[in-house]
C-alpha cells in the first residue's frame, strides 16, 4: 500500500505539470500572442501525437507493420462528421462514434488481416487504406471525391489536449500492465510467447484495435478543425506520414513518438518558408537521422520517472523498455 | 491415468516422414529422456506435443484429455511448458518482464482495470511480481531481473527460459537439450538442478538431450527415436548395451 501512495503523491506532481502547460498555452491563446498559424501548427503537433502513439501500439510494441492508419483516421473523421453535421448530434457524440466505428473496423480489418505476417500484412494494411478512400469517394452521401465542407470548429485546445492526454496515458498504462507484456511479447517471439500461454492472435487484435480506436479519435480532431474532409487527404502518403514519425521516434517507445510527432510538426511548419526545396530538406532529414540513430531518435527507451532518478543518481544502466 | 500419453502419432513434411507411429507414455512425476542421431524427429515430437506442429494422425492425451491440435497456449494452460533447443527468450525486455509473462495466462485484474489504474491493478500487478521474483530467486537470477535477457550470459539465459517455463505452472515440463552449449561443470549443475525441480515441484520432465552423461544420469526410462521411429526404449542400462541403439549412433559393425 506504502508504494500507492507514492505512485498517487508522483501522479499528482504530473498532473501538476500537465494542467500548468495546458494553462500556459490557453493563456496565450486568449491573449492573442499565439495567433493563428501557430495555433493550426500547435493543433497538427497534438493530431500527430495521436496518430503516432496509436500506430507505434501496433507497430512498435505489437511487432506488426500496418501502412493503414489513415483509413482509421479517414473512419474516424467521417463518422464524426457524419453525426455532428448530418445528424445534429453534440460533438462528443461524434466523437465517441469516430472511436467505436474506427475500433470496430480494426477488429473487422485485424481479425482476418493479422494472420499475416510482415510483408504481407504491410501490404494488406495498405490495401484496406485504399479500400476505404475508394468507398469514401463513391458514396454521394459524405459528398464523394469533393468531401464535406463546412464542418462546424468544434475542436477546441482544452478537448485537444485532454484527447492527446487521454490517448497517451490510455496506451502507457494498456503497455505497462500484464496486458501490455502479453503484447510486447508477441513482438519479441510470436512461438515463444505462444507457448507460454499467451493467445497471439487475440493481442494482436487488441493492439490492432486499440491502435484504430485513437486513429479514429484523431480524424474526429482533425475534421471538426479544418472545415473540410475529403478521401484524398487520408489516402496512403498520409499513412507513410505517420508511420515516418514512429519510426524516427523509435519502434515501441511512446516518449519517442511524442518527441518525433513534435519534431516533424515544427520540421513542417518551418519548412514551409522554402516551398521549393521542401520536401527535399525534409527527406534529408529523415535520412540523415536514419543513418546516424536507426534505431530512431529514442530506440525502444521510454522517458520516465525512472529515467530521471537514475540520471539524478548518476547511475545509467543497461535498462531498457521503461 | 499416465500424464500424457501419445498413441500412433504420424507426421511428414512432404514426402518425409518426421514422426513415424510414435507411442509415447509419461507418468506422473517421473523423468524421462528422448534421444536419437541428428534428425531423427526428436524436437518435431516436441513441436508436435506442444501444438506448434498438428499431427497427421494419431492423438495425444494429457491427464485423461484429449489435446491433438490445440493451439499451443491452451495446450500450456491446460499444464505442459517447453523450453527451446535455440534459446527463445523475450529478448529486448527485462529478465523480470520475461518471467512476468508466463503468469499472463493467470492475470487477474481486467484491461480495464490496467488502463484506469484500480485497486486491482496494483494488488495483481504487485502479487505477478512477488511470484516472478520468486522463481528468480530459485535460479539465481534476482539480481539480474532488470537487465536486458539478451544481455545475459548463454548459461544464465538456460536457466532463465526454465525459470519462465516453470512459471507457467506446468505438471508436464519439456526440456528440448537443455545442456547444450555448456560445459561439463554447467552440465553437472544442470541434472542437480532437474532433479531438484521435479522434487519440489512434483512435475513430470521430459528431455531431449545428446549428452550422454546427463542423460543416463537422471533419466529413469528412455526412448530411443531414429528415422521418426521408436526403436528402442527402456532403462539407461539396458539403452545403453541396446545393440539397435549403438548402430544408430555408431553405424554398424563391419565383419
Amino acid at each position: 500500500m506504502h508504494e500507492k501512495k507514492v505512485t498517487w503523491g508522483r501522479a499528482l506532481i504530473e498532473i501538476a505539470i500537465l494542467v500548468a502547460l495546458f494553462t500556459l498555452v490557453q493563456y496565450f491563446i486568449t491573449t492573442g500572442l499565439l495567433n493563428r498559424y501557430y495555433q493550426i501548427n500547435l493543433t497538427v503537433m497534438c493530431i500527430n501525437i495521436i496518430l503516432a502513439v496509436s500506430l507505434n501500439i501496433i507497430n512498435g510494441f505489437t511487432g506488426q507493420l500496418s501502412l493503414g492508419h489513415a483509413g482509421f483516421m479517414a473512419i474516424g473523421a467521417y463518422a464524426s462528421v457524419i453525426m455532428t453535421t448530418m445528424l445534429d448530434q453534440p460533438f462528443i457524440i461524434g466523437i465517441l462514434a469516430a472511436c467505436v466505428i474506427a475500433a470496430l473496423a480494426g477488429f473487422i480489418i485485424g481479425v482476418p488481416t493479422l494472420r499475416l505476417k510482415g510483408d504481407y500484412l504491410a501490404i494488406a494494411t495498405l490495401a484496406f487504406g485504399e479500400i476505404i478512400r475508394v468507398v469514401l469517394q463513391n458514396i454521394d452521401y459524405v459528398g464523394g471525391p469533393a468531401g464535406i465542407v463546412g464542418i462546424p470548429k468544434l475542436t477546441t485546445w482544452p478537448l485537444l489536449f485532454g484527447a492527446t492526454i487521454i490517448t497517451i496515458v490510455v496506451i502507457v498504462n494498456i503497455i505497462n500492465s500484464s496486458y501490455g507484456r502479453a503484447i510486447i511479447s508477441v513482438r519479441e517471439d510470436e512461438i515463444a510467447a505462444e507457448l507460454m500461454g499467451v493467445n497471439t492472435t487475440k493481442y494482436k487484435v487488441l493492439g490492432f484495435v486499440v491502435g484504430a480506436l485513437f486513429a479514429g479519435l484523431a480524424g474526429a480532431m482533425y475534421a471538426h478543425y479544418f472545415y473540410i474532409i475529403k478521401p484524398e487527404t487520408f489516402n496512403f502518403l498520409k499513412s507513410f506520414d505517420i508511420l515516418v514519425i514512429v519510426v524516427l521516434g523509435g519502434l515501441g517507445s511512446t516518449t519517442g513518438a511524442v518527441i518525433a510527432a513534435v519534431f516533424i510538426t515544427l520540421l513542417n511548419a518551418f519548412l514551409q518558408k522554402y516551398a521549393a526545396v521542401r520536401m527535399i530538406l525534409y527527406a534529408l532529414t529523415l535520412i540523415i537521422v536514419m543513418i546516424y540513430r536507426p534505431q530512431g531518435l529514442m530506440g525502444n527507451k521510454e522517458l520516465s520517472r525512472k529515467t530521471f532518478s537514475r540520471i539524478w543518481s548518476g547511475k545509467n544502466g543497461p535498462v531498457r523498455n521503461k | 491415468m499416465a500424464l500424457l500419453e501419445i498413441n500412433n502419432l504420424n507426421k511428414s513434411f512432404g514426402g518425409l516422414s518426421a514422426v513415424l507411429n510414435f507411442n509415447f507414455k509419461i507418468e506422473n512425476n517421473e523423468l524421462v529422456g528422448l534421444i536419437g542421431p541428428n534428425g531423427a524427429g526428436k524436437t518435431t515430437v516436441f513441436n508436435l506435443i506442444t501444438g506448434v506442429y498438428k499431427p497427421d494422425e494419431g492423438n495425444i492425451v494429457f491427464v485423461g484429455q484429449n489435446i491433438t491440435s490445440l493451439p499451443p497456449y491452451d495446450i500450456c494452460s491446460r499444464g505442459i511448458a517447453r523450453t527451446f533447443q535455440n534459446i527463445r527468450l523475450f529478448k529486448d525486455i527485462s529478465v523480470l518482464d520475461n518471467v512476468k509473462i508466463a503468469f499472463h495466462k493467470n492475470v487477474n485484474y481486467p484491461l480495464l482495470s490496467a488502463v484506469l489504474r484500480t485497486g486491482s491493478f496494483f494488488r495483481g500487478e504487485t502479487e505477478i511480481e512477488e511470484k516472478a521474483m520468486e522463481y528468480l530467486r530459485i535460479f539465481n537470477l534476482d539480481s539480474k531481473k532488470d537487465e536486458i535477457a539478451s544481455s545475459l550470459p548463454y548459461g544464465e539465459q538456460r536457466r532463465l527460459e526454465i525459470a519462465r517455463a516453470l512459471a507457467t505452472m506446468p505438471t508436464l515440463l519439456i526440456l528440448d537439450e537443455p545442456a547444450a552449449g555448456m560445459n561439463p561443470n554447467e552440465t553437472n549443475d544442470l541434472m542437480e538442478l532437474i532433479q531438484w525441480i521435479r522434487k519440489e515441484f512434483n512435475l513430470g520432465i521430459l528431455l531431449i538431450e545428446h549428452d550422454m552423461s546427463l542423460v543416463m544420469g537422471v533419466c529413469e526410462r528412455i526412448y530411443v527415436l531414429d528415422y521418426g521411429q521408436v526403436i528402442a526404449e527402456g532403462l539407461p542400462e539396458e539403452i545403453r548395451n541396446n545393440k539397435k541403439v549403438i548402430e544408430a549412433y555408431l553405424g554398424e559393425e563391419v565383419e
